[in-house]
């Protein structure tokens, strides 16, 4: 073993470490939307479902950004979609929205206008009356951000 | 701050038939992160939520988050079983609330 190699060794070390703060800092909101997630599902991971989103594909104002989802559910007492959840990875805070629904409404298809601070995926989870959770995704590229600031 | 708001349902629908309603209400919904022209951030003020009852009986219900656009637009639906009115109520963080109600004729 001789210096020089201790001091590249040193070096990586130095570098890995920063590496992993760097990584640590842009990776906090999606651990925050994976927690908001978690707590809706109580734990339970969703599974990818027929629900189909509807946004643009680039959102040239991010302070407001059509969106809609339909959920495939008969919405008998049975069965049906009592909850769906919106989050934003990138947004200061990632839960969008939350609805609620009963066999009543007839059918699970909502809509809003949401704000989008950057380019970013937004995942709907769906919690359904037998327990289930399912989820889908999509990707909007946000022009100018909207969240003030 | 929500003095107005615009419904749009059908007046009568067939029994069974699955209807479409929109509403809007007019709010600023000031997020909580935007910073003044002094530099201090002007506190949080949205409608944080929205719910809708048939004759007294919850049919729908949304929590709202600072990431909802100005003048909060909800879509949703219902399955149109007997005659009735709907109530449809906005609740802002200052604790107003804003109801309307529309009646609406199932044959």
């Amino acid at each position: 073993m001789s210096g020089s190699s201790r001091r590249d060794v040193l070096a990586l070390a130095v570098g890995g470490a920063a590496l992993a703060v760097a990584g640590a800092a842009a990776q906090a909101t999606p651990q925050e939307a994976a927690d908001a997630i978690a707590r809706f599902t109580g734990g339970v991971p969703p599974v990818p479902g027929k629900i189909a989103i509807d946004l643009p594909e680039i959102a040239e104002n991010g302070n407001t950004v059509p969106f809609a989802a339909t959920v495939d559910s008969p919405m008998t007492e049975e069965d049906h979609v009592s909850d769906i959840l919106v989050v934003a990875q990138a947004n200061p805070r990632p839960r969008i929205v939350t609805f609620h629904l009963t066999p009543a409404c007839g059918r699970a298809d909502v809509a809003t206008r949401i704000r989008l601070a950057a380019t970013q995926d937004v995942v709907v989870v769906a919690k359904t009356s037998k327990g289930h959770f399912i989820t889908a995704s999509k990707t909007v590229k946000v022009t100018v951000g909207g969240c003030g600031g | 701050m929500a003095e107005n708001v615009r419904i749009k349902l059908p007046e009568s629908a067939k029994k069974g038939e699955v209807i479409e309603i929109r509403t809007l209400v007019s709010h600023i919904m000031e997020t909580g992160f935007r910073k003044d022209e002094a530099g201090k951030l002007v506190p949080r003020e949205i409608i944080n939520k929205f719910t809708c009852t048939f004759n007294g009986a919850p049919l729908f219900s949304v929590d709202l988050e600072p990431a909802i656009a100005p003048n909060p637009y909800i879509k949703f639906n219902m399955r149109a079983t007997t005659s009735g009115t709907l109530r449809f109520s906005w609740f802002d963080d200052n604790g107003t609330v804003t109801t309307e109600d529309r009646k609406i004729v199932v044959t």
